[in-house]
């Protein structure tokens, strides 16, 4: 299917949502009114929201810790994501998790995970239940360069390829994990040459460019779909802000962050869009200050919920 | 002895360089802990001064780090290896409890497995249900594993000092809401707390309390408050969690006649139950005035929201309220 323009729109005004989003958040936490940490996906946009787009509705989704352009690019409502930042009541786990733990399983949103490679084994599981149920679903299993390091890399790769599982594992490579360079905590170049040893496709992708991001993944979920196991791609992107809300950022130069700066996803499906009379100038700062105010009315809901009753902190460990 | 002022987490760093200092053969791995200086800015500086070969970042594998340290340890080194937060030990938790655990006594005595592990502990700081647990129950659970907690700028320099000489795997427990909190520490490198004694941090002759790490300092607050109606309070240190020394314990309840057990963790299966469980063991059970009360976290895991957050977790009010009831006031 070609990407429409509606689609194209759509992925445009996600994008805009996100980096907004993010902003925001970098605010919320620069004045105290958020506590805890945070882990922001600016200059991820095309790799968060493209890739989750080229689902089909009723796929399942695993995120990371790093996963506001991802929960956002997967359509979660932007007033719930962000009263559940501000640990409100309306946020998607009633304040009970926050900006690394947003999720929404009823639809198909495993959640954002704060232990790194948590996602991976979830997702084989997850998928492991729709071959089972033969529900035609896929699953999009969210996670970074440094996590391939993470045991659970291996075993889940391993006996999702051996099930022949529908799951895509999707690596974000911003080439950092924290302070550490990927020349340092791997020796080989790209993560998807891990694939040959499970005996899948590994699959190298621009990040940074949403049109490919969302035409790989439709063609993997497609692979996946189809009963011919898992898939690996490798989203080759980087992350603009520190690693987190206290990062000096000693471990890279000034001049690499600007060098990626000018590789804006963002500013790219812009020019794409422009260049193929896609849609104009003018269409374009519309769906920007369409995000911009679905952002405000966003965070006028969050503030305005409620907060939590504090009884409710022994709910719901039980089902 | 001389003293220098200091803050927890400076006090652990200096501990451990100096011990590195001292043995070429101490050795200190773990995730992001070289130029970044850790998650919380401990190890800052510590590339510097002992470079690459001793202060070694690894990738982000704590399955790896915790079993390179045992087997590290096992032939000839002295490594410390770092969790970046206490909840990852989960993933770590094999070559913990299955092999640095058991390699000695499985192996008829023969090995010897001097490694520490640090890991930051505790709530309070918003980083929500995996960030922040306190297990140390898990730990302390597995015999051959020593676990110990300082609460004391001055205890967590002398007791990691003594963990890295220690010849057995030491879990070393840190707490984030202490990492900034300072206190006098001596600057002597021979200062050591030993493992496997308590402190007594204050004396009282009506009720004891038995507590450790952050919330200690809430119920030195309590102390304090029902001091002032006449209440006499005890409250003892363990700081070392396994193998405790639980004679000091007993000895002190047999004084006052009421113990309370106070700690953040998740009340079942927590280390409250086993103290309260030695003190009704021993002799000091014919000295009972009241029920041994255990004061602890709910069993819940740690939520996001900060009044939430804060509900888990027993307060200076809960405290004295804990003291009014073996008082029987
Ligand atoms: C099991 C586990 N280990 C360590 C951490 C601490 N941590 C959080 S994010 C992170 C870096 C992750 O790197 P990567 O997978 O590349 O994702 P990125 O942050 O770059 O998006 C680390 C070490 C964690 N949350 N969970
Ligand atoms: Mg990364």
């Amino acid at each position: 299917m070609a990407l429409t323009k509606e689609t194209l729109l759509e992925m445009y005004f996600r994008m805009n949502e996100a980096r907004f989003f993010e902003e925001k958040v970098a605010w919320f936490f620069a004045r105290g009114m958020v506590h805890g940490t945070t882990h922001l996906s600016i200059g991820q946009e095309a790799s968060g929201v493209a890739s989750c787009m080229a689902l089909k509705k009723c796929d399942l989704v695993s995120a990371t810790h790093r996963g506001h352009s991802q929960v956002i690019g997967f359509g979660l409502d932007l007033n719930r994501i962000t009263a559940e930042l501000l640990g409100k009541e309306t946020g998607y786990c009633k304040g009970k998790g926050g900006s690394m733990h947003i999720a929404d399983i009823d639809s198909g949103n495993l959640g954002a995970n704060g232990i790194v490679g948590g996602g991976y084994a979830i997702s084989v599981g997850a998928a492991l239940s729709q071959q089972y149920l033969k529900t035609g679903r896929v699953v999009l299993c969210f996670a970074g360069d440094g996590s391939t390091n993470e045991g659970s890399f291996h075993e889940s790769l391993n006996l999702a390829s051996i099930w022949k599982l529908p799951v895509i594992f999707y690596i974000e490579n911003n080439l950092y994990g924290m302070s550490t360079s990927i020349d340092k905590h791997m020796n080989i170049k790209d993560i998807a040459d891990r694939a040959k040893s499970y005996g899948i496709p590994g699959i190298v992708i621009d990040g940074n460019d949403a049109i490919e991001v969302y035409e790989t993944i439709e063609k993997a979920a497609e692979h996946t779909r189809s009963g011919k196991g898992p898939i690996l791609i490798e989203s080759k992107t980087y992350r603009w802000s520190g690693h987190s809300k206290s990062d000096a950022q000693a471990y890279r130069t000034k001049e690499e962050v600007e060098e990626w700066k000018a590789k804006d996803p963002i500013k790219r499906l812009r020019k794409y869009m422009i260049e193929n009379e896609i849609a104009s100038e003018e269409e374009l700062n519309k769906v920007e200050e369409n995000a911009a105010t679905a952002l405000e009315e966003a965070v006028e809901f969050a503030i305005n919920s409620p907060e939590p009753k504090v009884e409710t902190v022994t709910d719901d460990v039980y089902a | 002895m001389e003293m220098k002022e200091m803050t927890y987490k400076d006090a652990i760093r200096l501990g451990m360089s100096e011990e590195m200092r001292r043995d070429k053969n101490v050795i200190f791995f773990g995730e992001d802990i070289g130029l970044y200086g850790g998650a919380f800015g401990l190890s800052v500086g510590m590339l510097d001064e002992f470079g690459e070969d001793r202060v070694k970042d690894t990738p982000i594998s704590e399955a790896v780090i915790a079993g390179a340290a045992a087997g590290a340890a096992a032939t000839g080194l002295r490594p410390i290896c770092e969790m970046m937060f206490m909840d990852f030990v989960t993933i770590a938790m094999d070559n913990l409890a299955n092999q640095a655990a058991k390699m000695r006594y499985m192996f008829g005595g023969k090995a010897k497995v001097p490694m520490v592990m640090r890991l930051p502990a505790g709530s309070g700081t918003g980083a929500a249900a995996q960030h922040t647990q306190s297990l140390e129950a898990w730990l302390c659970h597995v015999p051959g594993l020593k676990v110990v907690t300082p609460s004391t700028p001055a205890q967590a320099k002398g007791l990691i000092k003594a963990a890295i000489r220690d010849d057995n795997p030491v879990c070393f427990i840190e707490h984030k809401l202490l990492y900034k909190e300072k206190g006098d520490v001596p600057i002597d490198e021979d200062y050591i707390v030993p493992l496997g004694v308590s402190d007594i941090k204050k004396e009282g002759t009506d009720v004891t309390i038995i507590s450790y790490g952050t919330i200690l300092q809430k119920v030195m607050i309590a102390a304090q408050d029902v001091e002032k109606e006449g209440i006499s309070v005890e409250v003892v240190d363990p700081i070392t969690l396994y193998p405790m020394d639980i004679e000091t314990i007993i000895k002190s309840v047999k004084k006052t006649g009421r113990a309370i057990v106070v700690h953040e963790a998740a009340k079942t299966g927590g280390l409250g139950g086993e103290i309260a469980a030695s003190i009704t063991e021993s002799e000091a059970f014919d000295y009972l005035d009241a029920p041994v009360l255990r004061l602890a976290g709910l069993d819940v895991p740690i939520p996001y929201n900060r009044n939430l957050e804060a509900a888990v977790v027993p307060g200076v009010d809960e405290i004295k309220n804990a003291i009014y009831k073996v008082m029987n006031r």
